[in-house]
């Protein structure tokens, strides 16, 4: 039968995975935080941070973000192999400081957007995203 | 009745506690948590006014030999200017049936012991119900096989149509709303993808509908069937997932005039569907809670004058309540999914939140006073369904016979009898779920059996004959296959620790609504205060009592697998096979799950 073992197998090994490297992971987050900032002071909140609670596929999630008067927003998925999704800058004729994307998550994670506002000031919006076998809703 | 009352108070007291909270938070875009004190107590007056005149302690309070009548179900001084009407998760149970509450229903983080998470006798405290009444049979678990003797079965189509006209008696403009979970569970409902429920809704005439299980009809048939509706099919939760846009086929909402006021009513459907149901059935739809979009719902309708808002929900009790707390400006949710009835409403700051239990066991009434631009107060009941009590209306009775009549003979059929009573509801294992366990692991010649921890189906009394109908309404659904395969003991702990997750993670945005999966063949101990990872612990296989070992193989049956593909037997004809066999069944107690409750 095609259960898809392999597939839910992936998923499972990457879920006990995390339990045990968040440490090291979250470390691999804070690097590149720093190199955004400069390790300049982020404050929490004042990023509009759109992603699901829980993923519908995990290799494809949506994610937007917004922050208003924003020149960089950088995005970062702290559970995967590679944390830096990707870094959008506005310039001064940008419309609107917002970017959508889809991102893949190797498993339930923290997703993070870091703003760099015009006035050269920092903030950070955080949301965890769970990957889930699911199937058992009722 | 003092006890009520107290229960009542205590909710009231705690939602001036939080007002009080939001108001020293100073948070901004608080405002309309932020009323008065004079407005809010014009609110808990309305409720103490619901207590005194509410028909639900005339019915609670008849001891079991007294007879209970249609007008004491019935009974309902109509208040203000508006009435809802609200049914859910019928699961395509047209005719009367038992239908057993749980006796576990565990609620963690903020919702531990807090209704719906409250069972049993603590419930029957918490309301003012007496021991051995009619509410205790439709509300709680314990001494059902006794009570069901007295009370009889409960549900029927023809019932509810009963209840309805009564109430579009008193007030011919009612709006009834379908809370979704309709077009899903029973052997009819299968054979004719949905129409028969279809037909049998459109004679009880819905002013609109949210959906969740109607989804694994498939994509295509969802569509023809709104297609066709003569409401609105709704949920402002309902993408596209290709383009992330809201979905067209399906409205954010639609408006009501009634009474001289504006209603607006919002739909938001069941929001994991990809994910707890196969997504492959329908893969252009993408959902989520997507809670800032409500909120964005809410300020368009009252940008376009609605003086009372309303959302028809299948997000769940927990979700509810929690989005109650985030969006702003809701009057009533409707709540639907977690399949709890509840006898008064929870007030979520100013919102009412209303509970109609499922597989048509109750149908809920709320009058409200919508005066300038607001809810000034309401009147509420939840109806039970007394099947042997409320007289059947004879035209809906008719739709229900023609669809059911080219089966008849399929559906009557008996497979077996039952010695013991059968049942599923509770977060773990239920005795039907334990026989189908039992099928699966004989049947299927499996070490261990998993069984999804669904909410619906009926319950069975001892001694009951199984006829085939009763095996369909426990497992009919369109990815029933019987799945067998191998899996690692790592694996298999990996699975119940997602779906304890889906359960008991403490933040009920992260929660799907289901039950625990039923696990036959296999012991295990679950704490559910711990997080993901931590929870599951001392898997035994039973037939050796030896500990499961992470890196040894088993052999696992189960059913309702989310992946397209999947092989093997229908599971009705396995449990089919497995009761011919057993003639009649008896189950031992299943003690294999120990909880820890923290």
């Amino acid at each position: 039968m095609e259960f898809s073992r392999r597939d839910t197998l992936v998923l499972g090994a990457g879920a006990v995975a995390l339990t045990s490297l968040p440490l090291r992971v979250a470390a691999a987050g804070e690097e590149e935080i720093d190199a955004f900032t400069g390790g300049a002071d982020v404050a929490e909140g004042g990023v509009t941070l759109d992603a699901p609670e829980i993923a519908e596929n995990g290799n494809t999630v949506p994610v937007s973000v917004s922050a208003e008067g924003a020149t960089a927003i950088m995005v970062l998925a702290l559970g995967n192999p590679n944390p830096d999704v990707a870094t959008f800058n506005f310039g001064e004729l940008s419309g609107s400081q917002s970017a959508s994307t889809r991102i893949r998550l190797a498993g339930t994670q923290d997703v993070v957007a870091v703003a760099k506002m015009g006035d050269g000031s920092f903030a950070k919006t955080t949301k965890n995203v769970k990957v889930t076998i699911g199937g058992c809703g009722g | 009745m003092a006890l009520r009352r107290a229960g009542l108070f205590s909710v009231l007291t705690n939602s001036i506690l939080r007002i009080c909270y939001a108001q020293h938070t100073g948070k901004p875009g608080k405002a309309r948590i932020m009323i008065s004190r004079r407005d809010f107590l014009q609110v808990s007056m309305a409720a103490s006014a619901m207590v005194g005149a509410s028909g639900f302690g005339n019915w609670s309070k008849l001891a079991a030999q007294q007879a209970l009548t249609q007008d004491d179900l019935l009974q309902f001084d109509t208040f203000g200017n508006v009435s809802l009407i609200h049914i859910t998760d019928i699961h395509a149970q047209m005719k009367p049936i038992y239908f057993r509450e749980p006796e576990i229903n565990l609620g963690v983080g903020d919702n531990r012991g807090a209704v719906p998470h409250v069972t049993g006798a603590d419930f029957r405290r918490l309301y003012g119900i007496e021991d051995g009444s009619p509410s205790h049979y439709a509300l709680t678990y314990d001494d059902f096989s006794a009570l069901a003797q007295t009370y009889g079965r409960v549900g029927g189509l023809d019932r509810v149509a009963t209840v309805i006209n009564a109430i579009r008696a008193d007030r011919p403009d009612a709006i009834l709303l379908d809370g979704g979970d309709t077009w899903h569970g029973s052997y009819t409902c299968y054979h004719t993808q949905g129409q028969d429920m279809v037909n049998v809704m459109d004679a009880l005439k819905p002013d609109a509908m949210t959906f969740h299980w109607e989804f694994t009809l498939g994509s295509e048939r969802v569509r023809e069937i709104v297609e066709g509706l003569a409401f609105p099919a709704m949920g402002q939760n309902i993408f596209d997932a290709e383009w992330e846009e809201p979905a067209e086929e399906f409205a954010d909402y639609t408006f009501f005039e009634r009474g001289g006021a504006k209603i607006a009513v919002i739909g938001q459907a069941f929001p994991y569907m990809p994910i707890a149901n196969p997504g492959w059935m329908f893969p252009e739809y993408s959902f989520g809670i997507r809670d800032g979009r409500m909120q964005q719902m809410v300020d368009e309708v009252r940008a376009q004058g609605a003086d009372l808002v309303v959302v028809l929900s299948h997000n769940g009790f927990d979700v509810d309540k929690k989005m109650a707390s985030r969006v702003e400006g809701i009057d009533v949710i409707l709540s639907g999914h977690t399949h709890d009835a509840l006898p008064e409403p929870v007030l979520v700051g100013e919102t009412l939140l209303i509970a109609s239990g499922s597989n048509g066991k109750f149908v809920s009434r709320v009058d409200l006073d919508v005066r300038d631009g607001r809810m000034m107060g309401f009147r509420h009941k939840l109806i039970p369904i007394f099947s042997d009590v409320i007289e059947p209306d004879k035209e809906v009775a008719a739709v229900i016979e023609a669809e059911r009549a080219p089966f008849k003979a399929e559906l009557e059929e008996v497979i077996g009898t039952t010695d013991d009573l059968l049942y599923r509801r509770g977060n773990f294992n239920g005795t039907w779920d334990d026989l189908i366990c039992d099928a699966l692991i004989s049947e299927r010649e499996a070490d261990i059996a998993m069984s999804p921890g669904v909410r619906w189906g009926p319950s069975l009394l001892p001694g009951d004959p199984i006829t085939r109908e009763d095996i369909w309404n426990v497992c009919s659904m369109t990815y029933g296959r019987a799945y067998r395969s191998e899996m690692t003991g790592e694996f298999i702990h990996v699975i119940l620790e997602d779906v304890a997750d889906n359960l008991f993670n403490p933040d009920p945005y992260y929660q799907q609504g289901g039950d625990m999966v039923r696990i036959g063949g296999m012991g295990y101990r679950i704490d559910v205060t711990k997080p993901q990872g931590e929870r599951i612990t001392d898997m035994t296989l039973l037939k050796t009592g030896e500990a499961i070992d992470p890196a040894k193989n088993y052999v696992v049956a189960g059913w309702a697998s989310v992946n397209e593909g999947t092989e093997g037997p229908q599971i009705w004809d396995v449990i089919e096979d497995h009761v011919r066999k057993q003639g009649t069944v008896k189950l031992d107690p299943n003690n294999s799950v120990e909880v820890v409750r923290g």
